[in-house]
């Protein structure tokens, strides 16, 4: 056998390819492309600035209106008469929270309505690092924007309703409890719409479902029997997050705790639930 | 390297790709042809991962695309144009995506460089034109400096200009020693890139050769001959290698190894006068064609079917 003819078995099948930098995909990498992902869309900025927004103004302007009434002598809403001056400046929650959660939504969603979920699993194939990384990430913002706004709304807030009934300070008992659990609330529910995009992979869908448990399922158990509703009202998602941030709790509210523990578990099960369909559907 | 193995994928009763084998060689560019719904694109999605097969399985470079350990450094895909965020701008989508592999900035700036985005890297992807599009779904394929690059249909819609500039850009590619596997329902592009075609239709394999292969297979070189004394040519030109059709009665031939002035020659020879001598030139378009409705009209090709289609195919031409 001549070298010649051995030559065209012995070359390589593949181009020499030696010297070739070495990467590899990382859960701390898959967290920061996703924190890179977030911090460049013009929606984020946007929605935060709302959520932010919505959490001082309501709040602010819930506590002037108490402050308001009560200057004049008028007759009082029944829902303000017991107001303190957490309940009253954590009132722009309940409008925080839906832009956060649709927030949570689109970061999920947004990446299959717009056809980036093919570019993202091709770079990241096993899948279900995208989809903590992406929980982490939005998890992390909401709490910080959330915290944010609790804390501010009631640094202004209380300084408002100082001198009233409802004054309350940051010493006060049970006060920096309620603004730390108010901004975990936030987070949470941020976490949710996340789950909820990647579990609906729409944009309306995802949307339609966070608003629905939000606040019409809370209407409809309240069309159930008392009975019933003392023993189901109080593990609703919302409702399980008013008692982690309330001051006070009520006969048939949840201690904070177990507030935080209920709305964990929920938001468990909602990432459980993309997490299935995300390992185990086609983009 | 592309491995395909009875690659399956059904969606509820119907088969959208019916098992597949086919291997994609390194160094050069395959072509992956098919009519528009013969399951090229469900294939390329079931390389990366993106679908996951009824049946079968394909592996790159001898493991599933999932299992690699920075997959972008195995394939790079443009599956569709519109794999991207509109909100984000070109540089930050590849910076993204660099990011899940510890791909340097630097190797952004080259892809963007190399795709000529410079003057839009900055620019919300959305606003982009298709071509634009295009070479940013090109830049993200290159972006980990892959070993095999895989397109879907790269040059659909694109204006002369860009489909010139994709047709370098495959070939350099592959002069550069890369797998390149590109996939086209037009086979004309395809003649002029590719070296090696897979041919799909409805789910299956058709074809798995290259681009004279498939010429010769679709009787490219066939020569019509008529004469005087058809019977007696048909012996003088039998041999091996030589194949030879025509119908009792007719004074036509139709024979395939041998060439028009090799046959004038021997019919010269033998003083058999010749009415009729020319080579029938089958285009890659009309071979391809025929295949693929083979493959459409008649389940289970059979070779009386494939000849009267070469015959229709060749009155009509």
């Amino acid at each position: 056998m001549s070298t010649a003819t051995a030559t065209p078995t012995d070359a390589p099948a593949a181009p020499e390819r030696a010297g070739r930098p070495a990467y590899k995909v990382t859960a701390a990498r898959v967290l920061r492309s996703e924190w890179a992902k977030f911090w460049s869309l013009r929606s984020s900025w946007i929605t935060l600035t709302l959520a932010l927004f919505f959490v001082l103004a309501f709040g602010l302007i819930r506590a002037w209106r108490f402050k308001a009434n009560l200057d004049a002598g008028q007759h009082m809403d029944p829902d303000m008469l017991g107001a303190n001056a957490v309940s009253l400046t954590l009132f722009g929650l309940n409008f925080g929270q839906l832009a956060l959660g649709v927030l949570g939504v689109l970061v999920a969603a947004g990446e299959y309505s717009t056809g980036m979920i093919r570019s993202t699993l091709a770079a990241v194939p096993r899948r279900l690092p995208v989809l903590w990384a992406k929980a982490v990430v939005f998890g992390v913002v909401a709490l910080v924007v959330g915290t944010v706004g609790a804390f501010v709304a009631f640094g202004f807030g209380s300084g408002i309703v100082s001198g009233t009934r409802a004054a309350l300070t940051f010493s006060d008992a049970g006060v920096l409890r309620s603004l730390f659990m108010a901004g975990l609330y936030l987070a949470l529910i941020g976490v949710c719409g996340v789950a909820l995009g990647a579990l609906l992979r729409s944009v309306a869908g995802g949307i339609a479902i966070l608003v629905g448990v939000l606040m019409l399922v809370p209407g409809l158990v309240s069309l159930l029997p008392t009975s019933w509703q003392n023993n189901v009202s109080q593990y609703l998602p919302s409702h399980a997050g008013d008692s982690m941030y309330a001051l006070h709790q009520d006969a048939h509210t949840l201690a904070p705790g177990t507030g935080l523990l209920v709305l964990a578990l929920w938001t468990a099960l909602a990432l459980a639930g993309a997490a299935y369909r995300l390992k185990r559907t086609d983009a | 390297m592309i491995e395909a193995q009875q690659l399956t994928k059904r969606y509820g009763e119907k088969t959208a790709v019916d098992r597949l084998d086919f291997t994609v060689k390194p160094g050069t560019v395959t072509g992956f042809l098919g009519p528009n719904g013969a399951g090229k694109s469900t294939t390329m999605r079931m390389i990366v991962g993106l679908d996951a097969p009824s049946a079968g399985s394909v592996t790159v470079n001898g493991r599933r695309y999932a299992e690699h350990a920075a997959p972008l450094q195995e394939v790079g895909a443009l599956l569709e144009a519109k794999s991207i965020h509109p909100g984000r701008s070109a540089f930050n989508h590849l910076n993204t995506l660099a990011l899940t592999h510890g791909i340097p900035r630097r190797r952004v700036d080259e892809v963007i460089e190399m795709t000529g985005l410079q003057q839009v890297a900055k620019k919300r992807a959305g606003a982009f034109s298709l071509g634009m599009g295009q070479r940013l779904g090109i830049a993200a394929a290159l972006l980990g400096d892959p070993a095999t690059i895989m397109l879907d249909e790269p040059v659909n819609g694109l204006d002369p200009e860009g489909v010139l500039w994709i047709r370098n850009l495959l070939i350099g590619l592959a002069d550069d020693g890369r797998t390149v596997f590109v996939s086209s329902h037009l086979m004309s592009e395809m003649a002029l890139v590719a070296d090696h075609l897979i041919i799909v239709g409805r789910g299956r394999l058709l074809a798995d050769t290259t681009v004279e292969g498939l010429i010769r297979q679709s009787g490219g070189d066939t020569v019509k001959v008529a004469s005087s004394d058809p019977a007696r040519l048909r012996e003088l030109l039998a041999g091996p290698g030589v194949e030879i059709t025509g119908r009792s009665g007719s004074e036509e031939l139709e024979v395939t190894g041998l060439a028009a002035r090799a046959i004038g020659l021997k019919a010269a020879e033998h003083n058999i006068a010749l009415f009729e001598l020319h080579t029938k030139a089958v285009s890659l378009e009309e071979a391809f064609m025929e295949l693929t409705r083979d493959a459409v009209e008649y389940h289970g090709t059979t070779t009386t079917a494939a000849v009267e289609a070469a015959e229709t195919v060749g009155s009509a031409a």
